[in-house]
């Protein structure tokens, strides 16, 4: 079952984006895809939020853009981590770890005491 | 600052909208194809495919419009971001940035001043005159004469009624008057004889009281009205708001002041402040010569037209040639071979343009060198700067900075340093203005050569700006971003003087310093040359214990007899005075601007057909004006006080004139005729100068002032200074007429050398820019030779540890700077036999080739580049093997 958009704290979506990017530029559809990709079909990122969470990055200075193109041989936007992009990716993710095995303790302990 | 940046963001958002709106839309467009087409593939049908697609993107507008916000905030930021940084790099390297700055103001200042000439001097010489791009000079033309002849009255009318082409015609003759400065000094003041629709044409409109009316510009004499200039109306006038109405003498004619001109407005003509207005009626009155307006054969009018708007110069000119080609055939003898040119206000014949233009061009030239200089050195700087900071900017690009905006940062760097020097360089423009005025030496009118500061200027400064940005800037900033990341981490030491990577870009740029820095030495050598040639060439006639000044009587309304008596008395008394040997009256002093009388002449024996006699220039000059003024007779006689009106006329010609028209037999006793009056020739006068210096030997004569016009220059031969002949004179004229003043009194010496202005200005400018390109060249070469020296430390030090000695290093050091300063002088050498032809006209007797000015330079530049050599020398010979092998 798809989660909804609003179910995705903020701060998730740009460390998945982050993520995505880490080991390639990809342009905005590819990273939707690959989002979707990867989570089985749990996450579906809605374009309405993807760019402007795009934008508010790349403002940031978290990431950077390009026109290039496409495999289809289309002209297309490729996004690309900066320096900053990847510490902060590293500093999220690290703290994203840390709440989800908090939240995994919490749940298991719940389970146990149930 | 947030209002700063919110403001900044509004006018970015403005400008950067579309494009931004643009690169959101083909991202959707892409993202919303790429979805249809995943659709499709699942089998939904195309059109459905295409809506569920754009579905997803929801609210495409607010989307658009969110994304546009932090896509312009980002622009900023990273605008921000570099200036920012710029700004703490420059601030970081005070030395060098106070350096660049300089060298750039220097430059762009020098630029910015001599544009702003042009502008005010060239282009738009008229202050207050509407749309001077249309206006045009009317100039006559006839084969044999190199510049534009007057034309007469009847013709003018004549074009005026044919010219379908030309909005107006306006007529002007520049005259001048003199008005009495207190009790002890009169002034020429210029002004000048006009069309009545002077004003209304150029758009001038009168402050107080009115301009000409059409009819004021026709009859002999009719309409004695003037309009008078701002100037003469505050300080003679003091501003008087009741003037019009009230009359002034001028040239003796009572003249009703029916206007005064505003203010800022100085009349048409380059140098001069003009401050009076007569119609053309009153031509008589102001120009010697009788009346002219029904007279086709008596050219006295230098013109304007102003073209229709969308008419072209071409136009116009096909048409006037017509018109002159009719006149020609309706006037055969008149007019023979005469045309009409219609000329851009800077070719003007009728003002000193030809002095300007060429003095204006040079000094162009001379700028845009040192400008060049200086962006040479401002690169080399930067250059290396950029090496130093090699390290920075190769770690920056090694962590993924992008290429692009390394550049532009570069450029933003360099693009601060050149707006603060433009606005360094504009404010030493806006202080030189009146700069180039002052270059000429003072005269009696006031003189008036102002820059004008205008939005062309400003705008034309700008782009020089942005020009020597990407000149000095580009070539270091692309080379440093194309910094081989390998390469330049390993550590870079050990080079040899002067072969370091980049080392062929600082050395080119020092060598078209030297060579441009050589160029202007030699020009500057040359006009100091023919500068101080011209000063040794005799006029013909003294410059010694000669004074010269002016006792306007027609002014002053003496009719001629009282101007004899009056004449005859301050003679006498003068001549009375110890220490004066004589004086006398003449109608001109050479090397004024007015000219000459000149008459076509008659000569038994001479064939000539009618309309095609010889015009010769003449001086009416009273008895004695020979010996006075210096000028050898050869043979005969001059004229004395016998030859006056009741006396046979008489003439003396020149060597030249006898040569020419008696063909080795002695004129002596021989007849000329003159305006049909005939004149037995008494004597044959030594050549001498008329016009100017520059002149070929040409035929003139002279006739007793008695027999013909009578003069208001008066010459004393005089071992007497100046002033201390001022008091005596302007005693004796008040004890003749206590009304009456003399004008400026000055040697003769000082009239000649007025005349050399155009060389002394040219002289001037190129010294003061010579040195000023020798200096930044001299500082270019330093830097390098410095760098080249601190990057081979370990050479050197290596060098002296296996047994060099300090000279042997030295020699090295000095070697290759001399090496650099050679190939500068070869490249100049050649650049300069190419350019120095070019200043034809300010060469006088030097040949643009003389190896006087050409050895010079190259010892100046010698000289200066071991001065800026040296220093780095003696630094490496002073280098520690030892620490320089344990460095790095």
């Amino acid at each position: 079952m798809p989660m909804k958009e609003s179910e995705l704290l903020q701060g998730t979506l740009d460390l998945l984006i982050l993520k995505t990017l880490a080991g390639a530029t990809l342009h905005g559809y590819r990273i939707a895809q690959k989002i979707k990709d990867l989570s089985d079909d749990v996450l579906r990122v809605e374009e309405g939020s993807l760019y402007p969470a795009l934008y508010r990055m790349e403002q940031k200075g978290l990431i950077e853009s390009e026109w290039g193109v496409s495999d289809n041989n289309r002209q297309a936007r490729f996004y690309r981590l900066t320096r900053r992009g990847r510490r902060e990716m590293q500093v999220e993710a690290a703290s994203w770890d840390r709440l989800s095995a908090a939240v995994s303790r919490v749940l298991r302990a719940a389970e146990q005491k149930g | 600052m947030t209002a700063l940046k919110s403001a900044w963001s509004r006018v970015i958002g403005l400008l950067r909208r579309r494009a931004i709106d643009e690169d959101i839309d083909r991202e959707f467009e892409f993202h919303v194809d790429m979805l249809a087409e995943e659709y499709e593939s699942s089998g939904m049908p195309h059109r459905e495919a295409r809506n569920a697609a754009q579905r997803r993107f929801g609210n495409v507008t607010q989307l658009k419009e969110r994304g546009r916000d932090l896509k312009i905030s980002r622009v900023l930021d990273e605008l921000c971001q570099d200036v920012k940084y710029g700004i703490r790099t420059l601030l970081h390297n005070p030395g060098f940035s106070i350096l660049a700055i300089l060298c750039l103001t220097v430059g762009i200042g020098a630029n910015a001043a001599v544009y702003s000439w042009i502008e005010g001097i060239l282009l738009r010489p008229y202050p207050l005159v509407a749309n001077q791009d249309q206006v045009l000079v009317l100039s006559g033309t006839v084969p044999g004469a190199p510049k534009g002849t007057e034309i007469s009255w009847p013709d003018f009318q004549d074009f005026r009624k044919n010219c379908t082409l030309i909005d107006a015609f306006i007529a002007e003759k520049i005259v001048g008057t003199t008005l009495s400065v207190g009790r002890d000094r009169a002034d020429r003041i210029p002004g000048s004889v006009v069309s009545a629709n002077y004003f209304d044409v150029m758009g001038i409109h009168p402050i107080l009281g009115r301009g000409f009316e059409p009819e004021e510009e026709s009859g002999r004499n009719a309409h004695p009205v003037v309009v008078i200039g701002y100037q003469l109306w505050k300080e003679r006038f003091r501003g008087d708001p009741a003037i019009v109405g009230k009359t002034q003498r001028l040239n003796g004619v009572p003249h009703t002041i029916i206007g005064v001109a505003p203010e800022g407005f100085h009349g048409t003509f380059v140098g001069y402040s003009f401050q009076f207005w007569v119609p053309a009626s009153m031509q008589e009155t102001f120009d010697p010569g009788g009346y002219k307006l029904e007279d086709r054969s008596a050219r006295w009018i230098e013109g304007f037209v102003r073209l229709k708007p969308g008419v072209s110069r071409t136009q116009a000119q096909t048409e006037i040639s017509g018109v002159a080609r009719r006149l020609e055939a309706d006037y055969p003898t008149i007019n023979r071979a005469r045309g009409i040119e219609l000329l851009p206000l800077w070719k003007s014949p009728f003002n000193a343009m030809d002095v300007l233009g060429p003095t204006l061009g040079v000094a162009l030239v001379v700028v845009i060198a040192v400008l060049l200089i200086a962006c040479a050195n401002v690169g080399n700087l930067l250059l290396l700067k950029s090496f130093a900071r090699k390290r920075e900017i190769t770690i920056r690009l090694a962590v993924g900075a992008g290429r692009v905006r390394l550049l532009k940062q570069l450029l933003t760097e360099g693009l601060i340093l050149s707006t603060i020097a433009t606005a360094g360089g504009l404010l030493l423009a806006y202080w030189g203005r009146n700069a180039f005025g002052l270059l000429f030496p003072p005269r009696n009118v006031v003189l008036r050569l102002p820059a004008e500061l205008d939005w062309r200027v400003v705008a034309l400064s700008a782009g020089v700006c942005l020009v020597s940005t990407l000149l000095f800037g580009l070539a270091p900033a692309i080379l440093s971003s194309k910094v081989d990341l390998v390469d330049a981490l390993k550590s870079e030491s050990g080079s040899v003087v002067g072969g370091t990577g980049k080392a062929w870009i600082r050395s080119g740029l020092v060598l078209i310093q030297i060579s441009l820095s050589f160029v202007l030495l030699v020009g500057a050598g040359l006009v100091v040359l023919s500068l101080i040639r011209m000063k040794n060439t005799s006029p013909g006639f003294s410059t010694e214990n000669v004074l010269v000044t002016s006792v306007d009587t027609i002014a002053a309304g003496y009719d001629q007899q009282r101007a004899k008596t009056f004449q005859d008395e301050l003679l006498r008394r003068l001549e009375s005075i110890s220490g004066v040997e004589s004086a006398v009256f003449a109608r001109k002093i050479p090397f004024t601007y007015s000219p000459f009388s000149s008459a076509p002449i008659a000569i038994d024996g001479i064939e000539t057909r009618p309309g095609e006699e010889p015009r010769i220039d003449y001086n009416e000059v009273g008895p004695g004006y020979l010996a006075t003024i210096g000028i050898p007779l050869l043979s005969g006689r001059e004229f004395t006080r016998e030859d006056n009106e009741r006396s046979d006329l008489v003439a003396v010609v020149n060597e030249t004139m006898a040569a020419e028209y008696w063909k080795g037999d002695s004129p002596l006793g021989r007849r000329l005729r003159v305006k049909g009056r005939s004149m037995r020739v008494v004597g044959v006068a030594k050549n001498s100068k008329y016009d100017n210096l520059l002149e070929a030997p040409k035929p003139f004569f002279f006739v007793p002032a008695r027999q013909s016009t009578l003069g208001q220059s008066l010459n004393i031969r005089t071992s007497l200074r100046p002033e201390a002949l001022a008091a005596a004179l302007v005693r004796e004229i008040h004890a003749l007429d206590p009304d009456l003043a003399p004008g400026e009194i000055v040697t003769m010496r000082e009239y000649v050398d007025r005349m050399a202005s155009a060389q002394t200005v040219a002289v001037m400018v190129l010294s003061v820019f010579g040195g000023v390109a020798l200096l930044l060249c001299a500082v270019g070469l330093y830097g390098v030779m410095s760098y080249a020296v601190s990057q081979s430390k370990r050479e050197m030090g290596l060098r002296m540890a296996l047994g060099a000695n300090g000279s042997d290093v030295l020699r090295l050091v000095l070697l290759h700077g001399f090496t650099l300063m050679a190939g500068g002088v070869v490249l100049g050498l050649f650049a300069s036999l190419g350019l120095t032809p070019l200043m034809g006209y300010l060469l006088y007797r030097v040949s643009p080739r003389d190896p006087v000015p050409f050895g010079t330079a190259f010892l100046v530049m010698a000289i200066a580049s071991f001065t800026a050599c040296s220093l780095p020398a003696l630094r490496a010979m002073r280098t520690d093997p030892v620490q320089a092998l344990r460095s790095d």
